[in-house]
């Protein structure tokens, strides 16, 4: 991106002395370093992996960190990718956006951790026999799991450029590329980077989930902390599954600290309305950057060579024609176009109605679906019970600000923890203990996602204006009448948005939260994601698409029914401003 | 053939006219004419939908006319051409670019070498009087300031038209008359690289001030009305006799017209303010407090609109609507530049609140026709409760969804305030019933 860039203007921006410099070629050599390490192993043929079996000797700890942590990374810059292409063809063409964005909504709510087991064999069999293979099934199930929310907000960040601002750039003749880097990213970018940071907190689960996955016979162990859990697991070593939640502790430490501050602090200036008074976030690895004359000499000429890329598109043909929809775009072409879409859809349908029946029966349907409504009893409960914990929780630390500046962050942190790293904790205490594993594998669900609520729940009491908090209290109004009539109603709609995340989350968690192990024990709970996932380690992959496309409806239909319109109510009703 | 041949720009017989979502079109601009020449400043003058800041987007390519021809120096304009600038009423500056990044973003789009580009901006930068902040961002300006950025980066390009869209509403009196003057004396001196200028206002003293023709724009849809000359040497004087004869003469130009579309034979089903005409959306406390000022001296029930619109500090954007609601609610007169009490508007003025109300509710319902059509469906009908849907439908049949919103808002705000009916807006429901 071009405004990385540091300040190149003529103001007389003072350089620091030459310290900094020091500072930053130490951070741009270890990034080198790190890509350099965690790829060297790419090419080795997959049966490498297979033959020593994961040591767990916390010194290879921090060499499986940055193997994670490299699948992020390259999962994000699919992911960006995906959003800068799909999200702009949505925006762009009404034709297209039609269907694309419908699309996304439905692979916003497919079960990812199904995925996984579906791709792997699929990208194994893109370079068979490399380790290779394996990665792309790894970072395409994180990708999958990160790409969607992205995209959405980009095109809705599209859909909402300030007219005068497109007029500007059409007045003053910006070609498509041009106008795309100057004007779309830099609007679209405070949205994007929180979402950046959703998605991430997201992602962590799924790397944590993708990295050790046995479809069937064929078992991948890719080096990375979510695959040391799994062999401390499977050797009942307790002691190493600390090891791991400590590494990953760290791990997203330092991501949080060296990635998202930097760009979250940075992205602070494409912001196009300022609060007043509210204070922008730093970053020190940002303002080093910036200070660094070495920084600037090295993103400079990379800067000016992406500028002049903006030479070669001409304000072209397009932006003659556009226009506020007075000419209707050609009738025909537009019923080819449906008539295709509809085609396709037909097709695939076809295609999923005869892959699934070929291997399962109507009763088996019947019982992916009531083992559907045992896992929707669980999430509706459990959101039940997280959101009366920590709703007044929530509400009481956002009205003390000094309270909520440390709690905030604090939450957000445990939301990007992966949960997944405690399982092995609570399943060997419900073995020992021999508790009921309908019961108490359904917490585990909730754990990594419970926390969507209480930061959405603290911003919106945080976000209560002054003059209301002080005519309660001016007019002595207090207890029950205060949480019915000012501190619920407030934060409402930032409840409901956190609720809707945590209720998607926890479809997805049961899948590796209804079925458990803890070496040779095996703990199961009557739900979908049990079924998912016996059916995966079955490897029959007819099962496993009738459980995904089970979960996704299930979903689908709680989101239009319930959770979108209590959204649109919240919204309409209880937002202030 | 000779470039110079041509007028900078000729507009012949322009319409533009917008899609409505029955499949019929609304028409905004009609039957436009209009020549700029060489040294020329051109003021576009009109309310709010009189199409003006549309026209200013037909010449400057960003969309395209219904029919006729917008041509510059002899060529039809088909998309954004070069050689025409724009300043935007909210300065649309880019808030991620510095304020010299913001001008020189025009000449990069061009292509110029780097360091021309440099130069023509610090240039235009300085010519504009904003040296000094070259590396500060848009939000750390003041509005004054963010909008000589906005000219600085129309003018760095060198532009032989320069379109200005109300550029100096967004900003405070004192800031837009320094903005005026600095600009003309710019131009007067010749230290502009430009040949032409088209300003759109709503501000009368503003385009007397400025411009050398102004170009007086009717309503639903535009169509100019007037074509007056302005001779006035620079620079000119606002309390100048001349000045402001002319000021009073667009002033009663501007008022004259309401009352002749009316006499005309665009009637709806119903006789006086059909279901079909658009209201503007004024609150009822503006109304009581424009009929008061009107009624209390030293008017005496009657006044100059353009004498009552300095006293309360209101341009001609904000006092026509209040003041064409007093006439469609029969509470005054407009006539000849002039606004005068009806009767019943002193009795108004002179009256407590619960006889306010009632002799509101009665003027609503007798001259509003949509607030009588609503008030007789809903007393026809058993559950006395009707969708706010209905109506809209129905009167989106005259008026785009936006007005038609709007007109609806402004009944609703109205009939709340007179009692005549009530409004739910969790249900959307229209209903006589009033807690």
């Amino acid at each position: 991106m071009t405004q990385q860039i540091a300040p190149i203007s003529v103001g007389g921006v003072l350089r620091a002395p030459l310290y900094w410099d020091v500072v930053a070629i130490i951070l741009v050599l270890g990034v080198l370093a790190f890509f350099a390490n965690a790829s060297r192993d790419l090419m080795l043929p997959l049966a490498e992996l297979g033959r020593h079996p994961l040591s767990l000797d916390p010194a290879n700890l921090p060499g499986f960190a940055m193997r994670t942590t490299l699948r992020m990374l390259a999962a994000m810059a699919l992911s960006l990718l995906f959003t800068f292409t799909y999200a702009t063809w949505a925006a762009k063409s009404r034709r297209a956006e039609v269907i694309l964005i419908p699309l996304l909504d439905i692979l916003q709510s497919v079960p990812i951790l199904g995925f996984i087991s579906v791709t792997v064999v699929y990208f194994m069999s893109l370079a068979p026999g490399l380790v290779l293979g394996a990665e792309f099934a790894a970072v395409f199930a994180i990708f999958t799991s990160q790409a969607w929310n992205m995209a959405f907000s980009f095109y809705q960040s599209l859909r909402t450029v300030p007219d005068e601002l497109v007029e500007a750039s059409r007045n003053f003749r910006f070609g498509a590329w041009m106008r795309f880097w100057r004007l779309d990213v830099p609007f679209a970018m405070p949205a994007l980077v929180w979402n950046m940071m959703m998605s991430m907190s997201g992602g962590w689960f799924f790397v944590v989930a993708s990295e050790a996955i046995s479809v069937g016979d064929t078992t991948v162990i890719l080096p990375g902390i979510g695959s040391y859990i799994a062999t401390a697991i499977a050797q009942r070593d307790l002691a190493a599954v600390g090891y791991a939640i400590g590494a990953m502790l760290v791990v997203i430490l330092i991501y949080d600290q060296l990635l998202f501050r930097p760009l979250v602090a940075w992205a602070d200036r494409f912001r196009f309305e300022h609060e007043m008074g509210a204070e922008p976030p730093r970053s020190w690895v940002l303002t080093i950057l910036r200070r660094s004359r070495l920084a600037a000499w090295l993103f400079g000429p990379l800067g000016e060579a992406w500028r002049w890329s903006y030479r070669f598109s001409s304000p072209g043909q397009r932006s003659k024609t556009v226009d506020s929809g007075e000419i209707d775009t050609g009738g025909w072409r537009r019923w080819i176009w449906f008539a295709t879409v509809v085609l396709l859809a037909l097709l695939a349908f076809y295609e999923v109605a005869l892959f699934v029946m070929q291997g399962v029966s109507l009763a088996e349907v019947s019982k992916a679906a009531m083992s559907g409504l045992a896992t929707m009893a669980r999430v509706f409960i459990l959101i039940a019970i997280a959101s009366a914990i920590w709703v007044p929780i929530g509400v009481w630390i956002g009205l003390r600000p000094n309270l909520a500046r440390v709690a905030q962050p604090v939450a957000q942190f445990l939301a990007a923890f992966p949960a997944n790293l405690l399982f092995p904790i609570a399943v060997s205490g419900i073995v020992v203990l021999r508790l009921d594993p309908n019961i108490w594998l359904s917490p585990l669900m909730i754990l990594g996602t419970q926390w969507y609520i209480l930061f959405n729940v603290i911003a919106g009491a945080s976000a209560v204006p002054s003059e209301l908090r002080y005519i309660s209290s001016n007019l002595h109004i207090r207890g029950w009448l205060w949480w019915r009539r000012i501190g619920l109603p407030a934060v409402f709609p930032f409840y409901v948005t956190g609720a809707i995340t945590a209720s998607g989350g926890s479809w997805n968690a049961s899948i590796v939260a209804e079925a458990a192990s803890w070496g040779q024990d095996k703990l199961q709970a009557y739900g979908l994601g049990a079924y998912i996932a016996e059916a995966t380690a079955a490897g029959d992959f007819h099962r496993i698409v009738l459980g995904i496309a089970v979960m996704s409806a299930f979903v689908i239909v709680i989101n239009r029914t319930f959770w979108r319109p209590l959204y649109y109510y919240a919204e309409r009703k209880f937002r202030l401003s | 053939m000779q470039k110079d041949a041509y007028p900078l720009l000729e507009i012949r017989n322009v319409r533009k006219s917008f899609p409505r979502p029955d499949g019929g079109a609304l028409l905004v601009l009609d039957d436009i004419d209009l020549t700029l020449r060489d040294g020329e400043v051109v003021g576009l003058l009109g309310r709010s939908g009189s199409g003006k800041s549309t026209l200013l987007r037909l010449i400057a390519g960003l969309s395209r006319p219904a029919g006729g021809s917008v041509n510059y120096l002899g060529q039809v304009v088909h998309g954004p051409p070069p050689g025409i600038a724009m300043v935007f009423q909210g300065f649309a500056l880019f808030p991620w670019l510095t304020v010299l990044e913001n001008v020189e973003i025009g000449l990069e789009a061009l292509k110029l070498p780097r360091d021309e580009i440099r130069r023509r901006s610090l240039a235009a930068i300085d010519l504009i009087g904003l040296d000094g902040f070259e590396s500060a961002y848009p939000r750390e300006l003041s509005g004054g300031m963010r909008q000589r950025v906005g000219f600085a980066r129309a003018l760095v390009v060198h532009p032989n038209i320069l379109l200005m869209d109300e550029p100096f509403s967004a900003l405070d009196v004192l800031t837009a008359e320094t903005l005026r003057t600095d600009f003309l004396d710019l131009w007067s001196e010749g230290q502009l690289p430009i040949k032409g200028v088209i300003l759109v206002t709503h501000n009368i003293e503003e385009a007397v001030l400025m411009c050398d023709r102004v170009l007086v724009f009717s309503t639903n849809p535009g169509r100019i009305v007037t074509d007056i000359k302005v001779d006035l040497p620079h620079p000119r004087d606002r309390l100048d006799p001349s000045f402001r004869d002319l000021v009073e003469r667009i002033y009663s130009e501007m008022t004259a017209r309401p009352a002749t579309e009316r006499a005309a034979p665009r009637a709806e089903r119903f006789p006086g303010v059909g279901i079909g005409t658009i209201m503007p959306r004024v609150s009822t406390n503006s109304l009581s407090g424009l009929l008061e000022a009107i009624a209390g001296a030293p008017y005496d029930g009657k006044a100059g609109l353009p004498v009552i619109a300095a006293a309360l500090h209101m341009t001609v954007d904000d006092l026509f609507p209040i003041a064409e609601t007093l006439q469609m609610l029969r509470f005054a007169e407009i006539e000849g530049g002039d606004i005068v009490l009806t009767s019943e508007g002193n009795a108004f003025a002179s009256a407590a609140v619960d006889d306010r109300k009632r002799l509101f509710s009665q003027h609503l319902l007798m001259h509003i026709d949509l607030a009588a059509h609503i008030r007789r469906v809903l007393d026809e009908r058993p559950s006395h409760r009707a969708p706010r849907s209905r109506f809209s439908d129905e009167i989106e049949d005259y008026m785009s969804p936006e007005a038609a919103d709007q007109t609806l808002r402004a009944v609703t705000d109205w009939s709340r305030y007179a009692e005549a009916f009530a409004y739910d807006d969790q249900t959307g429901m229209f209903s006589l019933e009033n807690p």
